[in-house]
C-alpha cells in the first residue's frame, strides 16, 4: 500500500508519519510536497501535524488553499482514506472535509503529553482493528485543539456515529469530549491526537499503530484479490 | 484606492477562551463594571479601484479571513487613501 505525506511549509511530524508507515507499519511512503498537483497514484493521503504557514491567520486557514489540496478533496471523494492528524486535522476542518472548527485550548496552554483515548467506533477504516470501548494512551500537543460544532452538527454526528475517538478526561475543552471525528462516508478522519508518535513501546506507547494496521487491513480487503 | 478594515471576532454562541482569561484579570484589577471580554482580530486592507467592491470584499473575508463556523465578521471601506 502506498501512502502519502503531504508535506506543507511548516508541517513538522511529516517524518514521524513516514516513519510509522515505512519502519513500524512496513508498508510504502512518500513525501508529497505541498505545492505537487497530483494523488492519482497512492492508495492513502495522510496530512501530518505542525504549523503549516505558521499557522498565520487560523491554524490551516492558508494551507486549505495549497496547490495539493483540489487533489486532496478529489482523494477524499473518490473514497481513499485520508487522515489528518493535528495540524492535518485543523487543515480538513479548514477545507470543508470535516464539519466544526478548532478553538485555542479552555486553559489557553499548549498542551504535549500523551492522553487516554477512548475509541467510540471500531467501524471505520481506520479503527476496525481496536476494541469499541477500548482504552489507549496516544500524545497530544497542541495549542488550539478545542473542537467546536454547533448543536445541530454534535447531533448528526453523535447520530450517524461519526465521533471515532474521545477524550477520557477532557484536555482542551472539546464539545463532547471529541478528539476525532470521520466524514459521512466514513473515508476521511481528523483527530488531534498524534497516533504516528505512538507506533512502538520505545516511545511509550505502541497503540496508534492499530490505526494504521486498520487502513491497511482494510484496503487489502478490498482491493487485493486472492488467486 | 480604498482602505478595507475588517474586524473579525468568535460569534456570540461560542465560548471565549481568551476573552474570559483577560476579563478575570480585569475584574483582579477591580474593573468589575466590565460583564464581558470577546477577543478578535483587526484586518486593513489597502485596495485598488476594482468592480463590485463591497462583493468581492464578502468574498475575502468569507474564503480566508474569517472561518464562518465560528467567527462573525464586519468591514468598514474608506475611500480616497493617497498611495
Amino acid at each position: 500500500m502506498k501512502f502519502a505525506v503531504i508535506v506543507f511549509p511548516g508541517s513538522n511530524c511529516d517524518v514521524d508519519m513516514y516513519h510509522a508507515i515505512k519502519d513500524e507499519l512496513g508498508e510504502e511512503a512518500v513525501y508529497v510536497r505541498y505545492d505537487e498537483q497530483n494523488l492519482a497514484n497512492y492508495d492513502a493521503i495522510l496530512l501530518p501535524g505542525g504549523f503549516s504557514y505558521g499557522d498565520y491567520l487560523r491554524s490551516g486557514a492558508i494551507a486549505r488553499f495549497a496547490p495539493i489540496m483540489p487533489e486532496v478533496i478529489k482523494a477524499a471523494e473518490a473514497g481513499k482514506p485520508v487522515l489528518g492528524v493535528c495540524n492535518g486535522f485543523q487543515i480538513l476542518l479548514e477545507a470543508g472535509l470535516l464539519p466544526g472548527a478548532m478553538k485555542r485550548n479552555k486553559n489557553l496552554k499548549f498542551m504535549c503529553r500523551p492522553v487516554t483515548l477512548r475509541v467510540q467506533n471500531n467501524e471505520t477504516m481506520f479503527t476496525s482493528a481496536y476494541e469499541n470501548g477500548e482504552e489507549i494512551t496516544v500524545p497530544i500537543a497542541h495549542g488550539e485543539g478545542n473542537y467546536y460544532c454547533d448543536e445541530e452538527t454534535l447531533a448528526q454526528l453523535k447520530k450517524d456515529n461519526r465521533i471515532a475517538f474521545s477524550y477520557a478526561d477532557n484536555p482542551n475543552g472539546s464539545v463532547e469530549d471529541i478528539a476525532g471525528i470521520v466524514n459521512e462516508e466514513g473515508n476521511v478522519l481528523g483527530m488531534m491526537p498524534h497516533p504516528e508518535r505512538a507506533v512502538d513501546e520505545l516511545l511509550g506507547s505502541a497503540d496508534g499503530l492499530k490505526l494504521f494496521k486498520s487502513i491497511l487491513r482494510n484496503w487489502r480487503e478490498s482491493n487485493v484479490t486472492h488467486a | 484606492m480604498y482602505k478595507v478594515k475588517v474586524y473579525v471576532t468568535l460569534k456570540e454562541s461560542v465560548l471565549d477562551p481568551q476573552g474570559s482569561a483577560v476579563k478575570n484579570s480585569l475584574h483582579s484589577l477591580s474593573y468589575n463594571e466590565v460583564e464581558d471580554v470577546r477577543i478578535g482580530k483587526y484586518m486593513e486592507l489597502t485596495v485598488r479601484d476594482t468592480e463590485n467592491l463591497d462583493q468581492r470584499i464578502q468574498e475575502i473575508c468569507e474564503k480566508l479571513l474569517a472561518n464562518t463556523v465560528i467567527e462573525d465578521y464586519t468591514y468598514e471601506i474608506e475611500e480616497g487613501v493617497a498611495q
